[in-house]
């Protein structure tokens, strides 16, 4: 892969007694959007003030652009980058004099800010709020302004924080899709903090999850999503099932496992007597009623359960099956939902691909 | 009832006439009080800001200091200035007793911890993840303090104001370093005091209402600046 753009190298960070952020090394790409996602407190945002150069770490290397930052060229660096927080935090003036901001900041003139600063207000979409006091603003309005001052720099690098955690849902949609295209099209260099993996999911090519202010995963998107490497990456990245259980027979590349309440084939090389954890999506769950068991094949693995509790879920519906002992999350469609009457007590097969399963070895 | 009409009249005799003397105690005022004023905010407003924005070892006694001293009874400062500048004093050496001067110092001493104290306010009230956010795209040190000035300039007006306020209007402390000497270091608050127990009281109230004016003059100006642009502000949606 080509050189990075950002590097960090054995950073850490303490506050008081209390470590808060230990990374190694880390590096970020020209042109990926890297999306951190990790619970409250996990050091999020002590990382991104890291490599925004606006906190210095205990100790450890920040390297961007193949400089490494010191006290001397720190400014010159840090005006390479735009960072977005939750809160939009403008000054008080007009939309667009916030807008503007940066530029002016970087000693350009009237004439050139207006230039770079105009395409960016109308693309999104609130160039008409241009003469406004920032005061007067919307919390969305408010955000889409600071992204403006941010975007407008043409950044080399663009670190968003939780930009949209403080919005409520319709609006953190509308911007999260505008950003989204924005990304794509503009194919800067983005590392986005988010504790929402739905938001991480949509922006990022790859994701890193930060626990306890260490990585414990980092990869392309799919691979964090469908393979967790460990149950606390799994519990984080939405896996909801998950079953922990001990290898009975093994074949070349199929293994059948035991756990409470039932069996499964699973696929992978693994030793008999192994334990090992089974991690299962919600969505790769399919649910049936008993008589129509035997109608679906392709599923290999079937487990015959309860339903414990049913929950409208966005457009889907979320079920808890219980099937003796063992809890599944499935998540089915509004049709499948009222085809299959499904309601408290009822029972039901729980059924599931063998290669759905991600298989973590414990220990 | 008539000793106040004629108190009046007399007022606006020396005010409208042109009174030499007046208009030189008026001066006097206007420029060792906004010297003290100038002075203050040149040392008060960094304190103030470092205050406000860093954390250090004695930091919190540093901040109960400006706090009383916020309230510090002229008096005790003119006393003190007194001790400091007498002729057999430690700085007796510098000649300055009974001298604008030396009124001037006073004064600096008793608006440095109002303007340090309201500047300390005015930049706790800003968010203090504004600063990341403004050093994030691209601030220098720097244009990091004049932005956070400029955000906060409402409240620091207010301090000039209150420097100010606190300067013009006092007594003691000029009285007691500067002597309330005729055409050197008389100014409008002691010669208020002389001419009153002289029983003048036309003169007393002429120049009582010299100093309304100016001190109203100086807020009203500053008043404009502070709200200007507050009052074109459109109604938030």
């Amino acid at each position: 892969m080509a050189e990075a753009l950002l590097t960090l190298e054995d950073i850490f960070v303490q506050y008081g007694e209390l470590p808060v952020l230990q990374v190694p090394s880390l590096e970020v790409h020209a042109g990926e959007v890297l999306a951190v996602i990790g619970p409250n407190g996990a050091g999020k945002s002590t990382l991104l003030r890291v490599m925004g150069l606006l906190e210095q770490p205990i100790r450890g290397r920040v390297i961007f652009q193949g400089q490494e930052a010191t006290r001397e060229n720190a400014l010159n660096l840090r005006r390479r980058m735009a960072s977005v927080f939750q809160e939009p935090l403008l000054l008080n003036a007009s939309v667009y004099e916030n807008a503007a901001l940066g530029l002016r900041l970087r000693g350009l003139d009237r004439r050139t800010t207006e230039q770079r600063v105009r395409p960016w207000l109308e693309r999104l979409g609130i160039v008409h709020l241009a003469d406004r006091p920032a005061r007067s603003l919307s919390g969305g309005e408010a955000q889409r302004t600071s992204l403006v001052r941010a975007l407008a720099l043409n950044p080399d690098l663009l670190l968003l924080d939780e930009p949209f955690s403080a919005l409520d849902p319709p609006t953190r949609e509308g911007l999260l899709l505008d950003l989204e295209t924005i990304l794509q099209e503009t194919k800067i260099t983005t590392v986005f903090v988010t504790h929402e993996r739905s938001e991480a999911s949509i922006l990022g090519d790859s994701v890193a999850v930060l626990i306890g202010g260490r990585f414990r995963q980092v990869g392309p998107s799919v691979e964090v999503f469908t393979q967790p490497v460990n149950e606390e990456v799994a519990r984080f990245v939405g896996v909801e099932t998950k079953l922990s259980g001990v290898v009975e027979t093994a074949t070349a590349g199929l293994a059948r496992v035991r756990f409470n309440g039932g069996e499964a084939e699973v696929v992978g090389d693994f030793r008999p007597g192994e334990r090992v954890l089974l991690c299962l999506r919600p969505e790769d769950i399919t649910l049936s009623l008993r008589e129509t068991e035997g109608l679906r094949s392709s599923a290999r693995n079937r487990l015959a359960g309860a339903v414990v509790k049913v929950t409208p879920w966005g457009s889907h519906f979320r079920v808890v099956v219980d099937c003796d002992g063992s809890r599944l999350v499935a998540l089915i469609t509004r049709p499948s939902f009222t085809d299959l009457g499904l309601a408290e007590a009822k029972p039901v097969v729980a059924s599931f691909k063998a290669t759905a399963v991600h298989v973590i070895r414990l220990r | 009832m008539e000793l106040i009409l004629e108190g009046v009249f007399t007022a606006f005799r020396l005010i409208f006439s042109g009174d030499a003397d007046v208009w030189a105690i008026t001066w006097l005022s206007f420029t060792v009080s906004g010297a003290a004023t100038l002075i203050a905010l040149i040392l008060g407003i960094p304190l103030g800001i470092m205050l406000a924005m860093t954390r250090f070892a004695g930091r919190g006694i540093a901040v109960a200091l400006v706090n009383t001293g916020m309230g510090l009874p002229p008096v005790v400062v003119g006393l003190f200035i007194s001790i400091m500048l007498w002729r057999s004093g430690p700085l007796g050496f510098l000649n300055l007793i009974y001298s604008p001067t030396a009124m001037v110092i006073a004064q600096v001493v008793i608006a440095f911890p109002i303007v340090a104290g309201l500047t300390m306010a005015a930049f706790q009230t800003l968010n203090p993840r504004l600063r990341l956010q403004l050093l994030g795209i691209g601030a220098s040190k720097l244009q990091l303090l004049w932005l956070l000035c400029k955000e906060a300039r409402l409240p620091l007006l207010a301090a000039v104001m209150a420097g100010f306020g606190g300067v013009i209007s006092e007594v003691g402390s000029v009285l007691m370093v500067g002597g309330n000497i005729k055409g050197q270091t008389r100014v409008l608050t002691t010669a208020t005091v002389l001419e009153t127990s002289m029983g003048n009281f036309g003169t007393a109230i002429a120049l009582g209402l010299i100093l309304l004016t100016l001190s109203f003059a100086v807020n009203f100006a500053l008043t404009r600046i502070q709200q200007r642009e507050q009052i074109r502000w459109p109604r938030p949606s």
